[in-house]
């Protein structure tokens, strides 16, 4: 069933196209989705995207909206996770959402915290809820749960009713 | 033997000269834990803050106390089932939540609800957004001591609880959005109680304007502290009246207009200085637009139904039932309700207060759920497990303008009843992640009077 957009096709800035056409290397895959422009990167490219889409002219996005991440295991994904961020621009007023799949093995991204600061937060969420690692990652600690938690509670293989040991008081 | 000063540790010849003592004492920070259990915290969240003096040189913000596993639950329940979780995030305008889920499941879909239902969900939003403000800036008030803005305030936000009240039947958990609709129809003669609670709280927030805004004491509490400038707050992701206050006019319902905002004249309040004195003149004008929003939305509000089915069309209560009539009705033949002894009708007047007049175009009564067939189909198809509605696969980002600023949500669906992934994007998250840079060189006071304009709501930032 084709899904209707509920944007108007020809507004679109197609962003999507132009990283394209400029990391033809690095790109896997673009769609636009329900109006949602998406590039899909290869890890290493991963930096080069983003300090390209940041300092372009075209692009100009100052502003790392939000970053998390996906759990593909009960979809078979291979490789198991994908990294997802999403950017937006003050100054042309769109959006882009630039996504990176990262194996379970070798759970690690580059930090995108030199770029955007909000990273730093987003980033730390990641690796609490899905023990991904961000590389050069000022201050990679647990952000939601406590520094004796086990296990990383976002991954699909971490049951919902799972329960934690109980910790005691510090000192 | 007579004693002499040097038998006497105190005597004043035996002190240490003054460079001494400054060059033996220690110079190193201290820490102070503001939190999580000091009442300006709200309870839920801990700062660590590393002072020199009354300087704050340095803070680390420890957030968590209050999360739920709000993300972790939405994968475990049908796309319906969320709506009730939602409420929980922002609780203090839980109907943006609410409408905004519901906008990002929609976006899945391709859906586009009826116009009526849209004019609801911008009055609803914008009725919502007047009582986060009222609370944010009543509560940071009462912090600096200005108890008797808290009250009017407090009092205001009662006529606005009052109209959610009569619209939804709840005045918290309000579950009010549904997916293609909201559940019910405004209540007969809503345009008038609304348009009277809003005169009525425009008084209060006059009277509220005239105590604080020009009052030596709060002003001089809030002016140039907690400052932050326009870049930071960009790079920082800051959204919403903190970073308006900076002189960014960002704000998603101008910036990409959803709903029917496009066709409101409102304005977005900026600041300049982006310090905690202009985020409370932007929230106080912020309430004013709202209702320069709900008045012209009353204005144009069509008739028509409040309600769609999956596939776009509007969908009387007829239909669906009927169509429910021809479903699966062997799976539910043998099923026995339970009556749950709370749902034995004595709440049926309520409900009929509340509910619409096309009661089957949304989820019906419990009472009809559990007391005849056409309630107990409609009601199967669509909540059970198994039966809920499906998105086609894909992913959507949808932002609202929360309370707070940019609240978004991310969904992934996998064709399945229930949602495979939900990422909320809480606005008050990167305002909490900038508190170390905004708190740094004010003074530890200052701590509260900053800490009350991030409006932080720990339902939101810990999910």
């Amino acid at each position: 069933m084709p899904v209707p957009c509920l944007f108007d096709q020809n507004k679109m800035p197609n962003l999507h196209e132009q990283l394209k056409a400029k990391l033809p290397e690095g790109v896997l895959e673009i769609h636009a989705q329900h109006g949602d422009e998406t590039v899909v990167l290869r890890r290493a490219n991963w930096i080069d995207a983003a300090l390209f889409i940041r300092e372009d002219p075209a692009f100009r996005m100052n502003v790392l909206m939000d970053l998390t991440a996906v759990d593909g295991r009960d979809l078979k994904w291979k490789p198991r996770f994908e990294v997802v961020a999403h950017f937006y621009s003050t100054e042309h007023n769109h959006r882009l959402r630039l996504k990176t799949p990262v194996d379970e093995k070798d759970a690690v991204v580059p930090t995108l915290t030199n770029l955007w600061p909000s990273a730093n937060w987003f980033e730390r969420e990641v690796w609490d809820m899905f023990g991904i690692r961000f590389d050069g990652h000022p201050d990679l600690r647990r952000l939601l749960m406590y520094t004796e938690f086990k296990g990383h509670p976002l991954r699909k293989d971490y049951l919902w009713n799972k329960r934690q040991p109980l910790i005691g008081p510090k000192n | 033997m007579a004693l002499t000063p040097a038998d006497n540790p105190l005597h004043p010849a035996t002190l240490p000269d003054q460079e001494t003592v400054i060059k033996r004492t220690r110079t190193e920070s201290m820490l102070l834990n503001v939190g999580p259990q000091h009442p300006a915290m709200h309870g839920i969240v801990r700062i660590i803050t590393e002072l020199d003096g009354e300087e704050v040189v340095n803070a680390d913000v420890e957030i968590g106390y209050l999360h739920r596993a709000f993300e972790k639950m939405a994968e475990q329940s049908g796309y319906l089932q969320v709506i009730p979780y939602t409420d929980r995030l922002n609780y203090v305008s839980p109907l943006i939540n609410n409408i905004g889920y519901c906008l990002a499941v929609e976006k899945l879909f391709g859906l586009e609800t009826t116009e009526r239902a849209k004019y609801i969900r911008v009055i609803m939003s914008e009725i919502s957004r007047v009582t986060d403000h009222l609370t944010c800036v009543g509560a940071s008030a009462m912090e600096l001591g200005a108890f008797t803005a808290f009250l009017y305030f407090i009092k205001a936000r009662e006529y606005l609880y009052e109209l959610i009240e009569s619209v939804t039947g709840a005045r918290l958990t309000i579950s009010y959005s549904r997916v293609g609709g909201v559940k019910g129809d405004l209540p007969p003669g809503f345009r008038e109680s609304c348009l009277g609670a809003i005169e009525k709280t425009r008084k209060e927030i006059k009277e509220v304007d005239a105590l604080l805004t020009k009052n030596r004491i709060f002003v001089d509490r809030l002016k140039n502290v907690g400052r932050i400038s326009k870049e930071d707050a960009l790079a920082y992701a800051i959204t919403g009246p903190f970073l308006r206050s900076t002189g960014v006019d960002y704000d998603v319902r101008r910036a990409n207009p959803y709903l029917v905002y496009d066709r409101f004249d409102f304005e977005i309040p900026v600041g300049e200085h982006g310090d905690n004195f202009d985020r409370y003149l932007c929230r106080m004008e912020e309430m004013e637009q709202s209702f320069r929003i709900i008045e012209q939305a009353f204005e144009q509000i069509p008739e028509g139904p409040v309600l769609l089915d999956t596939d776009g069309t509007v969908m009387p209560g007829e239909t669906m039932v009927d169509e429910a009539k021809m479903g699966r009705i062997e799976n539910i033949r043998n099923v026995e309700a339970v009556i749950d002894p709370t749902l034995d009708g004595t709440t049926k007047v309520q409900y009929r207060n509340v509910e619409t007049v096309n009661k089957r175009a949304s989820l019906p009564p419990k009472e009809d759920t559990y007391g005849n067939i056409e309630g107990l189909m409609n009601h199967f198809k669509m909540v059970m497990m198994g039966h809920g509605i499906r998105p086609p696969k894909g992913e959507a980002y949808f932002p609202v303008e929360g309370a707070n600023g940019e609240l978004g949500f991310y969904i992934v669906s996998d064709g399945t009843d229930k949602p495979y992934r939900v990422r909320v994007r809480p606005p008050c998250f990167t305002i909490v992640a900038a508190l170390p840079l905004i708190l740094k060189g004010d003074s530890l006071a200052d701590v509260v009077p900053t800490f009350g304009s991030v409006n932080m709501i720990g339902g939101e930032l810990d999910r």
